[in-house]
């Protein structure tokens, strides 16, 4: 062993590709929040550091319709994630707490669908579907679609956390005569809870964060925050856009490392 | 799992074995209404006529698929022959994704290994690092790559700076930048499964292959990557399979030329000049494209377990 004269674990070019993929992952979220902040009306010289296109995006020309489209997508991430994340924790009792039952596999299946189906077949499946039912697109079919396809990103972080929960907590407090119900809520429900708030925020960002079906299904007069960002790009890449982009990249990564660090503090030790 | 059973508690238990009924209800009621039957309404709506103001007549027809795979003249009136311009499509689509797949995996083995040797406690971290910004807007990522890539971007200020070029290079509205933002899109996919295995490796496997010997990349290539297998197979079906129906990255990196399903797909809704069953029927291919490939993988997994069990 120690006549060896090479780490076996490392590799020369490791280190630079790692760096590599870093400077690739960040490089333009970075160049986008720099030139957030440039004073110019284009966006290609640089004049300086100011936040006026930051007050533009509140009191532009543009700014009532990044109102309404930043109200419809918050509204819609909030109840979307509310809702999902309480369907998953029931789906996640049932699945790791309900034994071995016939249709486990099948449930399974149907809670992962919306991961394996692309994207767009879904949007166009979910417009197909609000079409041949006669529902007029608008604010409900977003938030419709919405629930259905963040069923899976809540359940994710909620099943994961259950599978490292002994159930002994639960068999304790029923041997004490709790009912069924009380240790579902007083033992469990309490014990998920970092797994509950990271289901909730993945599933808010993803809501937040969706184009492609909501673009199908939003209708005409409706527009999320994306969807409206979408249709000024198309237009060209403008400075108020690069503020918007850099506030939205905010709130996600502000929501990430929250949920990072809630599933990182374990309650059950 | 072991520890558990020792200690008289398990996390898979059968406690609310009676009101799983009750428990998966919601879960059965929003995916089964608001995702399988629409994929099943949509199977349906491949099989009907379309109206000219967008939207279906409810009459069987085989025109969609026909119009996908038959080229019959100026007249419509002539026996079949292959169309090749939405095979075409499919196909630029596939070797797109599939280049973009390659790319993320060039960069995307050496970090996941990278991050899976470094010490255990701050290897949460660096996953941490990358996984962030697969959480950033998909759209936001795509403008910034696009502005990134620009004539007068960024990048090309930065080559020119440095003497490596004299003028921009055009890479927006190419192939290539295609590739590139399908790989800036999904390159964390790949990273993720490959740290997953390489996490599990026994180290102690190359150490015996050294003590023998091998050289160092011969133990990478001989010893490690057969083990880590499935984790690299599974990183190339999360970059390819959300590659190939993707919209955002042809829509605005590629332009016009550069057409790619998503888009194919995505005109048949726009306005009143789509043809709906056509749409339908081009997203059913794709679909059944991407279940053979999830179909082969699951297999080929479940065998992999095999063997190693």
């Amino acid at each position: 062993m120690a006549s060896r004269k090479y780490d076996i674990k490392s590799f020369p070019g490791f280190l630079p590709i790692t760096a590599l993929c870093l400077v690739i992952l960040y490089a333009p979220l970075l160049v986008v929040t720099v030139y957030s902040l440039n004073d110019s009306n284009s966006i290609t010289n640089w004049e300086g550091v100011s936040f006026r296109w930051y007050v533009d995006v509140f009191t532009g020309p543009e700014s009532d319709k990044f109102k309404i489209a930043a109200w419809n997508s918050f509204t819609i991430a909030i109840v979307a994630a509310t809702v999902s994340t309480t369907i998953a924790t029931l789906a996640a009792t049932a699945m790791i707490r309900g034994g071995r039952f016939r249709l486990r596999t099948v449930s399974f299946g149907l809670i992962s669908l919306p991961l394996m189906v692309p994207e767009i077949v879904t949007a166009v499946a979910t417009l197909i579907f609000f079409n041949s039912i006669g529902f007029t697109r608008g604010y409900l079919t977003i938030l419709v679609a919405h629930i259905a396809f963040c069923i899976p990103f809540a359940y994710m972080p909620i099943s994961a956390r259950m599978q490292g929960i002994e159930d002994s907590y639960e068999q304790a407090a029923m041997d004490l005569y709790a009912s069924k119900r009380q240790a579902f809520t007083k033992i469990l429900l309490p014990l998920m809870l970092p797994g509950i708030i990271s289901g909730f925020i993945l599933a808010f960002i993803i809501s937040l964060d969706d184009f492609i079906i909501t673009n199908f299904v939003k209708g005409a007069g409706v527009e999320t925050l994306p969807t409206a960002i979408f249709g000024s790009v198309k237009q060209g890449i403008k400075p108020n856009i690069m503020a918007i982009s850099t506030m939205l990249l905010a709130v996600s990564i502000v929501m990430v490392t929250i949920s990072y660090f809630v599933s990182k503090s374990d309650n059950t030790k | 799992m072991a520890a558990g059973a020792a200690s008289g508690g398990s996390a898979q238990s059968d406690t609310y074995a009676e009101a799983r009924t009750w428990l998966l209800l919601p879960a059965w009621a929003v995916l089964g209404i608001f995702i399988l039957a629409p994929v099943l309404m949509m199977l349906v709506y491949s099989f009907l006529t379309k109206e000219f103001r967008g939207g279906v007549i409810w009459e069987f027809s085989f025109a969609a698929y026909d119009q996908f795979f038959c080229n019959r003249g100026l007249f419509g009136d002539e026996p079949c022959a292959i169309e090749w311009t939405f095979i075409n499509i499919f196909w630029r689509s596939i070797w797109q994704a599939g280049a973009a797949t390659l790319l993320s995996l060039v960069i995307g083995f050496p970090t996941a290994y990278f991050i899976a040797t470094r010490p255990e406690k701050v290897r949460p971290i660096w996953v941490f690092l990358i996984t962030i910004p697969y959480w950033v807007n998909l759209l936001i990522r795509t403008v910034s790559m696009k502005f990134m890539l620009r004539d007068q971007g960024p990048l090309n200020d930065f080559l020119i700076s440095t003497g490596l070029i004299d003028s921009p290079i055009h890479i927006v509205n190419t192939n290539f930048a295609v590739q590139l933002g399908l790989f800036y899109s999904y390159l964390p996919f790949m990273v993720l499964p490959i740290y997953a295995s390489v996490e599990r490796y026994n180290f102690s496997l190359s150490e015996a292959a050294a003590d023998l010997y091998a050289s160092k990349w011969v133990t990478l290539r001989r010893v490690l990557l057969p083990a880590v297998k499935p984790g690299v197979i599974a990183g190339c079906i999360l970059v390819f399979v959300p590659s190939l129906g993707s919209f955002l990255a042809p829509d605005l990196l590629g332009g016009a030329k550069n057409f790619m399903i998503g888009s194919l797909i995505e005109e048949q809704f726009k306005g009143n000049a789509g043809n709906w069953p056509f749409g339908a029927a081009a997203s059913m291919i794709l679909l059944t494209m991407v279940l053979i490939i999830l179909l082969i993988f699951a297999r080929q997994q479940a065998k992999a377990e095999k063997g190693a069990g």
